[in-house]
């Protein structure tokens, strides 16, 4: 079974010069649905994306899993923002966060939070921890400018 | 599918809906434009929750470039509560419960259904997750067979949708985006 699946947004006609300036983002989530909703925000984002479906797999990606040294190729340099979802099973979203944030390699890159509960006391930790941005679950279709905006933000 | 009888069929269909709404008065038209007919039938699905705001979100994100999007995320959908009402099933069945398994099971079945804008399936999965933290076996098969009942009916008008979205492209029409 597939553990990541990789999409390039490149559109016709476009060169693939180009589209290695696309941001590569990395979203976390073990709902499939919730998964390809937002692979596709994130393609009309014009961004390059891989999904995972939980947290242990997200971190083996970026390289920083337990078991893993620095000397692992990991792909931790090539990601530009991670987005999560806060509820899953074995680590949460929050705890995904904290992983990223300890991480000297990894600590600035833009985290964003998806859930489906309203919770503020959920929402508070997640920012002081130093998540960019809270989403509520649906994610729409004015989600894609919100993450447009982000994702503009990291990149200068 | 002849034109006219697919009208026919449909018509007929949607009179047995507009039956049971006993609020409007409806004058029936023959209706000769397929995309009228489409409209009308997503109205009826809206007004009659089994579909929310959330459906016509997804069919905002579908464009040129995903030109078979909702009907790729609809399909992931259904394979996913298909699974989800197994496990569901399976679960309930044991000796001992693990209601906790139970309650994640439901929690991602209200999250898809919710992602797709099934409003109705989305609805059941609240109850189900309260009977749960109830840990009572019975209430939950309850509400295992109302999600069933629920998810069989709006997969039906789902593919009822797209089969009528499939006649109108056949026909040579566009489909009409709905805002």
């Amino acid at each position: 079974m597939e553990m990541f699946a990789n999409s390039s947004s490149i559109s016709k006609g476009m060169e693939e010069v180009v589209a290695s300036d696309e941001p590569h983002v990395l979203a976390v989530d073990d709902n499939l649905v919730d998964r390809k909703l937002v692979e596709i925000l994130l393609k009309k984002s014009s961004c390059k994306v891989t999904t995972a479906e939980d947290g242990l797999r997200a971190l083996e990606y970026l390289g920083l899993a337990a078991h893993q040294d620095s000397l692992t190729n990991s792909n931790g340099s090539k990601v530009n923002m991670i987005i999560t979802d806060y509820c899953m099973p074995g680590m949460t979203g929050y705890e995904l966060l904290k992983k990223i944030k300890e991480s000297s390699m990894m600590k600035d890159v833009p985290v964003v939070i998806m859930s489906s509960e309203n919770i503020p006391t959920r929402i508070n930790q997640c920012m002081e921890e130093g998540a960019q941005i809270f989403m509520l679950k649906p994610l729409k279709h004015s989600d894609v400018e919100r993450l447009r905006c982000q994702i503009m933000q990291c990149r200068g | 599918m002849e034109v006219g009888q697919l009208q026919r069929s449909f018509v007929e269909y949607m009179a047995s809906l507009f039956r049971e709404i006993s609020a409007f008065a409806f004058v029936f038209v023959v209706i000769l434009d397929l995309s009228a007919l489409e409209l009308m039938y997503f109205a009826v699905l809206i007004q009659k929750g089994f579909l929310d705001a959330q459906f016509s979100q997804l069919q905002q994100l579908q464009d040129d470039s995903n030109p078979d999007f909702v009907v790729e995320v609809v399909s992931l959908f259904f394979e996913d509560s298909e699974r989800l009402i197994n496990d569901l099933t399976m679960a309930l069945d044991q000796p001992n419960v693990d209601f906790k398994q139970v309650d994640a099971h439901v929690h991602q079945l209200k999250g898809s259904s919710s992602s797709v804008g099934a409003q109705r399936v989305k609805n059941c999965c609240v109850p189900f997750r309260n009977c749960c933290e109830e840990q009572n076996t019975e209430t939950c098969l309850r509400c295992l067979q109302q999600i069933k009942q629920e998810y069989l009916l709006v997969k039906n008008k789902l593919q009822t949708l797209f089969e009528l979205e499939q006649q109108i492209v056949a026909a040579g029409g566009a489909i009409p985006m709905v805002q």
